[in-house]
C-alpha cells in the first residue's frame, strides 16, 4: 500500500505554495520525523516532515515547482515490506469534500431572513382587583428582587464590592447580608474581571450568580467575560453550556461624576447574541424583570439607573410579581406621536408628555424595558396608530439603541410613517463635569417637546 | 499493482535555522518536585510528591491514553493540512502526560476541570469518544459542540469538563468559579484549571489567585510551562520564570513538577489534591513540559531551533518513557505493537468518521443562541 504525500496547508489561508527543495530522493528509507522536503509560502518556509516509516517510491512534483496546490500528491511512500517499485501515482484527489446537507446553506442564500423563533404572545400578568399598591422606591425593588428570589433558591447569591457589610454602594443590598449570611452574599476585591469570571464560572457549574458592577463603568474591565464568556458559552457548546448568570448596576449618567463614571452602555451590550438587556424604569418594572432575569436561564445585563433608585414608584403587592422579559410597556397611551424610550429616559419622555398634552399634543410613550430581544412589535404597532416617532436615549446618538428603532421603523413600518424619526440624546461628547455643561449635554423635556413638534409639523 | 491509500501521512516542522549549540531542554525537571513554602513555615503546605507507583495495567492504561492523543494530535495537523480542519488548531503533542497523569487522579462525576484553547488532551483524557471531537475540528453537526464551536471551543459537563475557552487566561476566573460552585454546594469537588505560562502572565489570574486564597476555594491551578507563550521563549516574557513561585504574594503553595513522566504527574496530582480536599485552600501546580509542534497550526516555530526540540523528543518523551517502562515490567513488544495498532484503528475511524458525517443543517445556525423563548 503506498502512502500518498500531499501538498500541506500551512496556514487556514494557504492555497499553493512553492516546493523548494527536496531533501529526500527516490529509494530513500525514511522513518518518522525525518524531513523531507522545504515549502515555501509568502509567509515562512516550512518543513515538511514524515509521519509513517517506509521507502520514497515516487517523487511527483519537481523542486523548485511553484503554485503547487495544497491537496496534489507530491510523492509516494511505500510502506514497511512493500515493493517500492510497484507504487504507481494515481490521479491526485482534492482533498475530500465536506458532504453537504440537502438544504440550501445560508452562504449560498444572500436573501437571508433570521428565522427567530416565533415568540408566544406575552403580556405583564394581570393583577387582581384590589391589589394594594406600595410606593416604594426602585433601590427597595431591586432588593426585594433579589431577596424574593434568594428565598425561593439556595442556587442564587450575591457578589460584589460593598455588597454585604457595607449593605452595597449605593445600598442597592440593604439587609441582604442579615438575611442570607456570607455565604451568599459575597463582598469582593476590586476586581472587576476576576468576579465577573468568577461569577460566569460558577453560572456554567449550575449556580445563579448575581454579580453587582458598583456601576457599569467597571464592568469595561470585566466585559470579555459578559461577552466571551457568558454570552457566547450555550452557542459555542453547542446548547450543552449554559451561563444563567444576572451582572447587574447602576448604568448611564450620575450627576456630575465626569466622563469615566458617566456612560450608558445599553448599545454595547445590546449588539451582542446570547446575551439578555435590561433596562427598567419603574420599581415594578425593576422588581419583576429582576426576578425574571434571575430565573431565565440565559445569562443578562441588568441596567439600573443611579438617578432613580431613590424614585418612588407603585409596586403590586403579590406574592410573586414576575415580568416577561422582551416585552415593552405602554406608559401613556396616545394618539399624536409615539415617543420611545427606556430607563430614564422614560422619565424624561414622561414629562414632556405632560407638558405636550397641554399644548394639545397626545403623546404615547412606550417604555421598551428589554433592549435585547427588542419588542419591535409593541414600537411598530404603537407607530401605526401614531404615525410618527421620537426615540429619547439618555446615551451618544451614533449606533445607539435610538438608531437601531430607527432603523426598524422604516425597515418595517415604513408605510406607517408621516415623518422621518426623529433622535434625542445626550450630545456627542464625552460627559463635561461643569454643572452647566453637564446640563447641556443630557436629554431633556425641551429637547423631546421640539422633536415631537418637528415631527407632528408643529414646530 | 499497489492499492493505494487516500491518505496522506506528513506533518509539518520548524525549518532549521543555523546550527546553534543545542539548548538544554526546558523539560527536564528534577524529579524532586520542589514545594513552596518551604519547609519550617508555619503556612500549611502539601506534603512532597511521591512519583506513583503504577501496576503494569495502570502504566498500560495511561500509556494507551497518552498515545491515543498523539495519534489523534498527529492526525489532526493532517487533516488541517489538507484544509478539513480551519481556523486556529492548537496540538498538545508533547504534553500529553500532563492531562493524563493530572486527570487521572480526579474523581470522575465530582471534580471539574477547565482549560484554554489547547484542549483536545484533556477531553480524550476523560475517555470521550474522539469520532465526535473530530468531528468537531472538521465542523460537523455530530461534533461535540454541534459543529458550533471548534477546536477551541468543546466540552462535556456530563464530565464536569467545562471548556475549551479561546481567550488567554479566562479559564482561570472561570474555574475560580466552578471551584466556589463546589464550596457553595459542598459537593466535596476540586476544580483543576489549566493555563499556559503565558496566560500566567495575564493580569485576570492573579486576581483570581487573591479570591481563591481569600476564600479558601477548592481549586488547583495548574500551569502547563511549555517553554514558550506563543513564539515568545519564557525568558523573554516572565519576569519571575520559577511559574511554581507565581503564588507566593497571595500565600498559595506551588510545586514544580516534571509534567513530562506521568507517574511523577499523577504522584504530585495526588498530593496537590490531598492539600486542597483537605480544605487548605488552592494550590498552584507548574508542569514543566514542551510541546513539539509550533503553538498553532500556522506557526513555523522559528523561534527555537530543531535541535532543541529532537532532543526533547530523543530523552525526555512522555511516551516512550512509558514504553520503556512497560517493556521493563515484561509487556512484549509485540503486545505493544498491538496497542500502537489499536491506537491507530481508532484514531483512523475517528477522522473517518470527521471526514465523512455531514456538515451542519443551515438551521442549526439559529439554534442555541438563547436557551429559552422571549
Amino acid at each position: 500500500m503506498a502512502i500518498e504525500l500531499k501538498m500541506p496547508a500551512l496556514s487556514p489561508t494557504m492555497e499553493e505554495g512553492t516546493l523548494a527543495k527536496w531533501l529526500v530522493k527516490e529509494g530513500d528509507t525514511v522513518s518518522s520525523g525525518d524531513i523531507l522536503a522545504e515549502i515555501e509560502t509568502d509567509k515562512a518556509t516550512m518543513e515538511f516532515e514524515a509521519v509513517d516509516e517506509g521507502t520514497i517510491s515516487k517523487i511527483l512534483i519537481a523542486e523548485g515547482t511553484d503554485n503547487v496546490k495544497v491537496g496534489a500528491v507530491i510523492a509516494l511512500i511505500a510502506g514497511e515490506g512493500e515493493d517500492a517499485s510497484a507504487a504507481e501515482a494515481a490521479p491526485a484527489p482534492a482533498p475530500t469534500p465536506a458532504p453537504k446537507p440537502e438544504a440550501k446553506a445560508p452562504t449560498e442564500n444572500v436573501q437571508i431572513v433570521p428565522e427567530t423563533p416565533k415568540r408566544a404572545e406575552v403580556s405583564d400578568p394581570a393583577i387582581p382587583e384590589g391589589t394594594e399598591m406600595v410606593p416604594t422606591t426602585v433601590r427597595e425593588a431591586l432588593r426585594d428582587a433579589m431577596a424574593e428570589e434568594m428565598r425561593r433558591d439556595d442556587r442564587v447569591f450575591v457578589m460584589g464590592e460593598e455588597v454585604a457589610e457595607y449593605q452595597g454602594a449605593y445600598k442597592v443590598t440593604q439587609g441582604l447580608l442579615e438575611e442570607f449570611g456570607p455565604r451568599r452574599v459575597i463582598d469582593t476585591p476590586i476586581t472587576e474581571y476576576g468576579f465577573a469570571g468568577i461569577g460566569a464560572g460558577a453560572a456554567m457549574g449550575g449556580l445563579r450568580p448575581v454579580i453587582e458592577f458598583m456601576t457599569f463603568n467597571f464592568a469595561m474591565q470585566a466585559i470579555d467575560h459578559i461577552i466571551n464568556s457568558a454570552a457566547k458559552t450555550n452557542y459555542m457548546s453547542g446548547g450543552q453550556m449554559r451561563c444563567p448568570v444576572v451582572f447587574r448596576g447602576p448604568n448611564g449618567a450620575a450627576s456630575r461624576v465626569g466622563a469615566q463614571h458617566s456612560q450608558n452602555f445599553g448599545p454595547w451590550y445590546a449588539n451582542v447574541p446570547g446575551l439578555i438587556v435590561i433596562a427598567p424604569y419603574d420599581s415594578a418594572d425593576a422588581k419583576g424583570l429582576l426576578k425574571a432575569a434571575i430565573r431565565t436561564e440565559d445569562p443578562v445585563v441588568f441596567l439600573e439607573n443611579e438617578l432613580v433608585y431613590g424614585r418612588t414608584f407603585d409596586v403590586p403587592k403579590l406574592e410573586d410579581h414576575v415580568l416577561p422579559i422582551g416585552k415593552a410597556r405602554i406608559m401613556r397611551e396616545g394618539s399624536d406621536v409615539t415617543i420611545v424610550s427606556y430607563s430614564i429616559g422614560v422619565g424624561v419622555a414622561l414629562e414632556a408628555a405632560e407638558k405636550l398634552a397641554a399644548e394639545g399634543i397626545d403623546a404615547e410613550v412606550v417604555d421598551l424595558r428589554t433592549l435585547r430581544p427588542l419588542d419591535t412589535a409593541t414600537v411598530l404597532e404603537s407607530l401605526k396608530k401614531t404615525n410618527r416617532m421620537v426615540v429619547v436615549e439618555e446615551g451618544w446618538p451614533v449606533c445607539s439603541i435610538a438608531s437601531e428603532i430607527c432603523a426598524v421603523a422604516m425597515e418595517q413600518g415604513f408605510d406607517d410613517l408621516d415623518a422621518p424619526v426623529l433622535r434625542v440624546t445626550n450630545e456627542d461628547v464625552p460627559l463635561p463635569y461643569a454643572a452647566n455643561l453637564e446640563k447641556l449635554a443630557l436629554v431633556d423635556s425641551a429637547r423631546v417637546i421640539a422633536a415631537v413638534k418637528k415631527v407632528t409639523y408643529k414646530g | 499493482m499497489a492499492l493505494i491509500h487516500q491518505r496522506e501521512r506528513f506533518s509539518v516542522l520548524v525549518k532549521t535555522p543555523a546550527a546553534k549549540p543545542v539548548r538544554k531542554p526546558p523539560a527536564k525537571a528534577s524529579s524532586k518536585a520542589p514545594v513552596l513554602p518551604e519547609e519550617g513555615s508555619n503556612h500549611p503546605r502539601p506534603r512532597n510528591p511521591e512519583r506513583y507507583e503504577a501496576s503494569q495495567e495502570e502504566l498500560l492504561h495511561f500509556y494507551k491514553e497518552m498515545l491515543l492523543i498523539r495519534r489523534f494530535e498527529e492526525r489532526a495537523g493532517q487533516l488541517y493540512g489538507l484544509g478539513l480542519i480551519g481556523g486556529f488548531c492548537h496540538l498538545y503533542i508533547g504534553q500529553e502526560a500532563v492531562a493524563v497523569g493530572l486527570q487521572s487522579a480526579l474523581e470522575p462525576g465530582k471534580d471539574s476541570v477547565i482549560t484554554g484553547y489547547r484542549d483536545h488532551g484533556h477531553m480524550l483524557a476523560y475517555g470521550i469518544d474522539p469520532k465526535i471531537i473530530m468531528a468537531e475540528l472538521t465542523g460537523r453537526g455530530a461534533g461535540i459542540s454541534r459543529g458550533k464551536g471548534g477546536s477551541m471551543h468543546m466540552f462535556s459537563t456530563e464530565h464536569k469538563f467545562y471548556g475549551g475557552h479561546g481567550i488567554v487566561g479566562a479559564q482561570v476566573p472561570l474555574g475560580a468559579g466552578l471551584a466556589f460552585g463546589h464550596k457553595y454546594s459542598e459537593d466535596g469537588g476540586v476544580c483543576m484549571a489549566y493555563f499556559g505560562d503565558g496566560a500566567a502572565n495575564q493580569g485576570q489570574v492573579y486576581e483570581s489567585f487573591n479570591m481563591a486564597a481569600l476564600w479558601k476555594l477548592p481549586i488547583i491551578f495548574v500551569i502547563e510551562n511549555n517553554g514558550y507563550a506563543m513564539g515568545t521563549k519564557v525568558a523573554r516574557s516572565s519576569a519571575e520564570t520559577e511559574f511554581y513561585r507565581r503564588g507566593d504574594s497571595f500565600r498559595i503553595p506551588g510545586m514544580q513538577v516534571n509534567g513530562m513522566d506521568v507517574l511523577e504527574v499523577r504522584g504530585a496530582a495526588e498530593a496537590a489534591l490531598e492539600y486542597v480536599r483537605g480544605g487548605n485552600g488552592p494550590l498552584l501546580m507548574e508542569l514543566k513540559t514542551y510541546r513539539y509542534r509550533g503553538h498553532s497550526m500556522s506557526d513555523p516555530a522559528k523561534y527555537r531551533s530543531r535541535e532543541e526540540v529532537q532532543n526533547v523528543k530523543e530523552k525526555s518523551d512522555p511516551i516512550e518513557a512509558a514504553k520503556a517502562e512497560l517493556i521493563k515490567m515484561g509487556v512484549s513488544e509485540d503486545a505493544m505493537k498491538a496497542i500502537d495498532k489499536e491506537i491507530r484503528t481508532i484514531v483512523s475511524e475517528a477522522a473517518d468518521f470527521a471526514e465523512t458525517s455531514p456538515e451542519p443543517d443551515p438551521s442549526e445556525l439559529y439554534t442555541d443562541v438563547l436557551v429559552e423563548q422571549y
